[in-house]
């Protein structure tokens, strides 16, 4: 077993780690794990010589995404009373069940992917396309707003593998990439926790939910029949 | 000049950040937009030299929706100099009577500028890479826009626009790495630029490329608002400020239209348009439907508004799946329906101003009350229905009758059902709004026309009206060239 599947194992443990855990401390040490593990692939799916692009690669995908995500996070959760994941729309043991079965999913996708790119290293594509169906999972299914950004993190960490693999040849194109959406991303998330924190002393997006056409309509009057 | 297309709003946009006066932050926002709409117009007499080893070049394509954004903005930044100069640091809430504060102005404007500055390199962009960079340049100017009202729902709608289109963001970026792959050959991946993408004697994987496509509709069309993919949309546009709602309308959407139809551009080139076409087709007619579903009882005429920017954009889809002349039809399509939805939106800031409320039912007597405006209002109605002798008739005639003419007649008939549902719809509401006696106080205070609500609304909605009169040949060539590069044409 090469290094690569190694790494590939444990991305997919850490996806399934964050699908069946509560707590948000864990969800950050995972994601900063995570950070580590996609960090090193381009060292060991590379030519076997390290250039200076590579290099570069390296240490920024690691700094931002195990580094400075990380704190950002717990710096953002560190006013808050809240440390677990509360009622997810998608249970723990249910997003676990989902997890596996789309895990059966990612790998029957990739064998009938035309293998040029993929076959060199056969479980980087499942890993990839599991890893952001984890993601979506999480952004979908869990209620603070925390947790949706992690998840999105996750899903990056997918896109990302997915680029090594099939763009092998210009890591520097996908990792600016990636980076550059996180960046987005994640700032801005970070920063419009910080107001929903503020606005609502908590931050769980449920209370996000005033805009919609779906609003229940005012409870009509019993009528008299119809009481007992 | 190609460079400082982008460079001069980006610029005054980071300067309006540092400085300190207010009144010089407005000087600077109408000034860029001039300055923009000065270059974009000297770019129709002669288009600007390629730059940056051809990443950067207008065609024909990127000209036509460069000038609509240029043309929007220049109309949305004279409104907003008298938006912005009304505005107080803090109100209170118009639905739930809280105190909300206002971004600081520096925030709105340097966002704003910025954000023609990211629009402005889509329009320009020849590389995929590079298209998708501005394209997430676009989000991240315009969510804190969303965000300058500072309560609960407009945090609510930010959150949701961000979190949305930076998924689908990310799904587009899986797509150009699938691209890279379809294109690559002989072990060496693909550059993206368009030029090289498009080359005759070019054979793409096809799978790879299937996929590609499928990957980038769905991450582009979540920012475009094609349906199902359209629930960031009536959220942010109803509870941006109405300025920004015409830019996010007739601009952002735009710019994330013409990100698909590059990658349809790839697509034509390598000859393997026809599987995609039924995609467009779909999502088109779906968000056809899904809009005409919400607008009809809506209860909010800036949600109706939004609604009906998700049936525009699905008959922009419509229009590319259909091909032949519904592809020129869809272009100016897009023409149209920006100039009158930009018009809607500034008329609906002005009633949302005078009345204190976004609902349908709390407006009444607009045409006795606020005349000018509630002319507009009604005008506006029966240009983006697609009454004649509006453009947007003219537009919505070929792409029907394009349906019809090339055998569609299914596509057709259910297109026309829906539009006839839209009209009736929108009608009970518009017309309920204008109607009736006007309310207490009427001419006096809020309650009366202002010079900046209506003067840049009316310049387009004349434009609207021009546009379905008499069809100009300079515009006419470069739709034909943009619609020839596409796959179609008269």
């Amino acid at each position: 077993m090469s290094w690569i599947d190694t790494v590939m194992i444990l991305l997919v443990l850490t996806d399934l780690a964050m699908l069946g855990s509560s707590r948000l401390g864990v969800y950050v040490r995972l994601a900063a794990l995570q950070g580590v593990l996609v960090g090193v692939l381009p060292l060991l799916v590379g030519p076997g010589r390290i250039g200076l692009e590579t290099a570069f690669v390296v240490f920024t995908t690691i700094a931002v995404k195990s580094v400075l995500f990380p704190w950002l996070m717990s710096r953002i959760m560190r006013g808050f009373e809240a440390r677990r994941e509360k009622e997810p729309y998608v249970g723990y043991t249910a997003s676990l069940f989902l997890g596996v079965v789309a895990l059966g999913v990612a790998l029957w996708v990739s064998r009938h992917l035309p293998t040029e790119e993929t076959g060199v290293h056969p479980y980087m594509m499942p890993a990839a396309l599991f890893s952001i169906f984890a993601g979506l999972v999480l952004i979908v299914s869990r209620r603070k707003a925390v947790t949706q950004v992690l998840g999105y993190l996750v899903m990056e960490n997918g896109i990302y593998v997915a680029g090594i693999v099939l763009v092998p040849d210009s890591p520097l194109f996908v990792e600016l990439g990636v980076l550059l959406d996180l960046v987005v991303g994640v700032f801005l998330m970070g920063i419009m926790i910080f107001h929903i924190h503020r606005e609502f002393d908590h931050i769980d997006t449920d209370q996000l939910a005033t805009l919609s056409d779906w609003k229940p309509a005012p409870a009509p009057a019993v009528s008299e029949e119809a009481r007992p | 000049m190609t460079w400082a297309l982008v460079l001069v709003p980006a610029v005054l946009g980071l300067q309006s950040f540092v400085t300190r006066s207010n009144t010089w932050r407005r000087v600077l926002l109408v000034a860029g937009a001039i300055g923009h709409f000065v270059m974009t117009a000297m770019a129709w007499r002669n288009l600007p030299a390629p730059a940056w080893g051809g990443w950067l070049e207008l065609d024909a394509a990127g000209l036509l929706f460069l000038s609509i954004t240029s043309v929007l903005f220049l109309a949305a930044a004279c409104y907003a100099a008298g938006y912005l100069s009304r505005e107080k640091a803090s109100e209170s809430d118009l639905e739930e009577g809280l105190l909300f504060t206002n971004q600081p102005e520096a925030v709105f404007t340097g966002c704003l500028l910025m954000f023609l500055a990211a629009m402005t390199l889509v329009c320009l962009s020849r590389h995929l890479g590079l298209l998708w960079v501005a394209i997430e340049g676009t989000t991240l100017c315009s969510a804190p826009l969303i965000y300058f009202h500072r309560h609960h729902r407009s945090l609510e709608a930010a959150w949701k626009y961000l979190m949305i289109c930076s998924v689908g963001i990310a799904l587009a970026l899986l797509g150009n790495f699938f691209l890279a792959v379809a294109f690559s050959s002989g072990g060496r991946s693909a550059s993206l630029a368009l030029s090289s993408l498009t080359q005759a004697g070019v054979t793409p994987q096809l799978v790879w490329l299937k996929l590609a496509f499928v990957f980038l509709l769905v991450g582009y069309g979540t920012k475009m608002g094609l349906a199902p993919m359209h629930t960031w949309l009536p959220d942010a546009h109803s509870e941006a400020p109405s300025v920004v709602s015409a830019l996010l309308s007739g601009a952002l959407l735009n710019c994330a239209f013409l990100g698909i139809l590059r990658v349809w551009q790839v697509l034509v080139a390598a000859g393997h348009a026809d599987f995609a076409r039924p995609l467009l087709v779909g999502f088109g007619l779906l968000s056809m439907a899904v809009a005409a579903v919400f607008i009809l009882g809506q209860t909010d005429y800036k949600r109706m508004l939004a609604y009906s920017s998700v049936e525009h954009m699905g008959i922009l889809a419509l229009g590319v799946g259909l091909g032949g002349a519904a592809v020129f039809g869809a272009l100016l399509h897009a023409v149209n329906h920006s100039l009158t939805k930009a018009m809607l939106f500034m008329a609906a800031g002005g009633i949302l101003a005078a009345y204190r409320t976004k609902t349908c039912s709390g407006v009444k007597g607009l045409a006795r009350a606020m005349p000018v405006t509630g002319a507009l209002w009604i005008a506006g109605f029966f240009a983006i229905t697609g009454t004649p002798p509006f453009g947007v008739f003219v537009s919505k005639f070929i792409i029907l009758r394009q349906a019809f003419l090339g055998g569609h007649v299914w596509i057709g008939v259910a297109a026309l059902v829906i539009l006839a549902v839209v009209f009736v719809g929108l009608a009970l509401i518009v017309l309920r709004m204008a109607q009736g006696e006007a309310p207490e106080g009427a001419g006096t205070g809020a309650l009366r026309d202002v010079a900046w609500t209506v003067i840049p609304p009316a310049v387009l909605g004349v434009a609207v009206l021009a546009l379905g009169l008499w069809l100009p040949t300079w515009l006419e060539g470069v739709l034909q060239q943009a619609a020839h590069s596409f796959g179609g044409g008269l």
